[in-house]
């Protein structure tokens, strides 16, 4: 009896411990948590009374930007809404297009550029890294800033868009393809060296085909990624419908907020479909890798 | 080694069909398909206004800029410059943090095996579809309108567009939680509060923490450009310097951001290899 409870109480304590212990550790992140909040309320000028008025602003915001749409008048109503679908379709189209050519080009740079990426195809350490800090950079920059150099030395126009989003593109498919890259078995490049292959065949007939399904899956996935960033990329001037949907927003024409952005969603959730249709008919068509996670970068 | 002979090779081309050889079916296909493809992205080109003679021409005056931006200067900007980078980082900051706080609740709400009612299920990922297809500069342009200029409108736009995204995670990470936690729960006498916060809670913290902090990482890269819109941040002094064509200045800011994300990077993989315990 004495020796089950002795049990009893000794679990009691160490039980107490681990919730001291526990306690304590909940506490500490929940003051520098606390802290962090606290000063970045302050730096981003953040205050209830903003809270408190904003959202209810949110609210009248978007019952303004509604169509008005009634099921008698349907057809007159939708004709009212997209009065200017013409145009818009063509901006629209205009924007795929930067999304296409951008992509494409974005994903031959970034395809050459990853096999001196690449660290186990002998073309040595320093150029692999001097290659990836090159990549780094394209990718971190983002493709706004880029754009807005781009503007001032190719002038207004779809041209600096394309190059800013290229750019950007070749950053992230490089250091991806050099990931993928270094995933290709051994085996089969060592059997191409040994019937005499120079490095060039060895990438040809080797690596590019093992790798070429897994490519083409990260160049889908990122065409949906630049469909969105060509949207927003007219914002400065570099074409697309982002100059439009811009305009429409600051003069506060509110139908025509709420036709761009649903002809815009439309016209994303379309390119998603497709896409996401095509990558899995190469990847169950195909054994490759599989891209893990859509990149966010 | 020597290739084979002709002969051979046209003997063994007969015997095994489309090995030594491509067929010209599949051959020509594919040439089509290449050549259709080219055809596409000249057209395309062509129709955006892309042409060789306007690149070279950019290139020079790129060149121009690239070399007025040596060496970054700040002019005396430093304090501003600063404070507008910790703006950046407390948009990101505040604006994850929001998205995370309305996605728990919405997460639990969108999990089938919580709530299994379909027509909830469906409307709210079909409704968080529809954040997500806007780019979050889209949201920063509406907010301006809405509370105005400053990083007010980042944040909200920062949290409405993560929210999206996040809340569509986090119910795919509650749907994958072990559900023998949560029958036990229930056999003890608990109801579907005491299983969401006692089975399923303890068991996806750790993924929600990390998803978390991989976005904090993202936003704060968003964030660099949010003050082109207006909404806050070191993006409104680079935006503008751009555009009175104060190229060191811009370098400046430029050089500035890139070790910022490059350190935030390195404190958000830190702790969320923390918080999963690895």
């Amino acid at each position: 009896m004495t020796a089950a409870s002795g049990t009893v109480a000794r679990i009691e304590a160490l039980r107490s411990a681990e919730m001291r212990r526990k306690r304590g550790w909940t506490l500490l992140f929940g003051a520098i948590l606390a802290l962090l909040v606290a000063l970045s309320a302050y730096q981003g000028e953040v205050s209830w009374s903003k809270l408190v008025n904003g959202l209810p602003r949110l609210g009248t915001y978007i019952g303004r930007i509604l169509p008005d749409l009634s099921l008698r008048s349907l057809g007159p109503d939708l004709a009212d809404w997209m009065w200017n679908l013409p145009t818009w379709l063509s901006l629209l189209f205009d924007t795929l297009l930067i999304a296409f050519v951008s992509t494409v080009m974005g994903a031959v740079i970034g395809f050459f550029l990853s096999f001196p990426a690449t660290r186990n195809l002998g073309f040595g350490p320093v150029t692999a890294q001097v290659v990836r800090r090159f990549l780094e950079l394209l990718r971190t920059v983002p493709e706004l800033v880029f754009a807005l150099f781009f503007v001032f030395a190719f002038g207004l126009g779809p041209m600096a868009g394309v190059l800013a989003i290229t750019l950007h593109t070749a950053g992230v498919l490089g250091k991806m393809f050099a990931e993928i890259n270094e995933t290709v078995s051994d085996r089969s490049l060592e059997g191409i060296v040994a019937a005499g292959a120079t490095r060039d065949q060895v990438i040809r007939l080797g690596v590019v085909p093992q790798v070429a399904p897994a490519f083409i899956s990260y160049v889908l996935l990122r065409f949906e990624i630049n469909v969105r960033a060509a949207s927003v990329i007219g914002f400065v001037g570099a074409g697309g419908i982002g100059q439009e949907l811009m305009f429409v927003i600051n003069q506060f024409i509110y139908h025509d907020i709420s036709a761009i952005l649903a002809l815009l969603i439309l016209t994303v959730a379309l390119v998603d479909i497709v896409s996401e249709a095509i990558r899995h008919r190469i990847i169950s068509s195909e054994v490759a890798h599989v891209p893990a996670a859509a990149s966010q970068a | 080694m020597s290739p084979l002979p002709q002969a051979r090779l046209e003997a063994l081309h007969a015997r095994y069909r489309g090995t030594v050889y491509p067929l010209p079916g599949p051959l020509w296909r594919g040439r089509l398909f290449w050549i259709g493809f080219t055809a596409c992205f000249l057209a395309a080109s062509a129709h955006l206004g892309l042409s060789p003679l306007r690149f070279w021409a950019g290139l020079g005056d790129l060149g121009i800029i690239a070399g007025q931006m040596w060496p970054p200067t700040h002019k005396g900007f430093l304090p501003e410059y600063l404070g507008a980078l910790g703006e950046t980082l407390a948009i990101a900051f505040l604006g994850t943090l929001a998205a995370s706080l309305i996605s728990l609740p919405l997460g639990f709400l969108g999990a089938r095996n919580v709530i299994p009612n379909w027509l909830i299920h469906f409307s709210l990922r079909r409704g968080l579809d529809v954040v997500r297809g806007v780019d979050v500069l889209v949201w920063a342009l509406i907010f301006v309108s809405v509370v105005g200029l400053g990083p007010f409108a980042g944040i909200l736009a920062i949290a409405f567009n993560d929210t999206g995204v996040l809340a569509k995670i986090y119910a795919e990470a509650i749907e994958n939680a072990d559900r023998k936690a949560s029958e036990a729960v229930r056999a003890a006498g608990g109801d579907e509060a005491d299983v969401a916060r006692l089975a399923i809670l303890p068991q996806v913290f750790p993924v929600l923490i990390s998803n978390s902090l991989y976005f904090f990482e993202a936003n704060t890269r968003s964030a660099t450009i949010l003050g082109v819109v207006g909404a806050g941040g070191i993006g409104y002094f680079l935006a503008d310097r751009i555009r009175v064509s104060a190229w060191s200045d811009a370098a400046f800011i430029i050089l500035l951001i890139l070790p910022t994300v490059a350190m935030i990077d390195v404190l958000s993989r830190w702790l969320r290899r923390l918080a999963l315990g690895r």
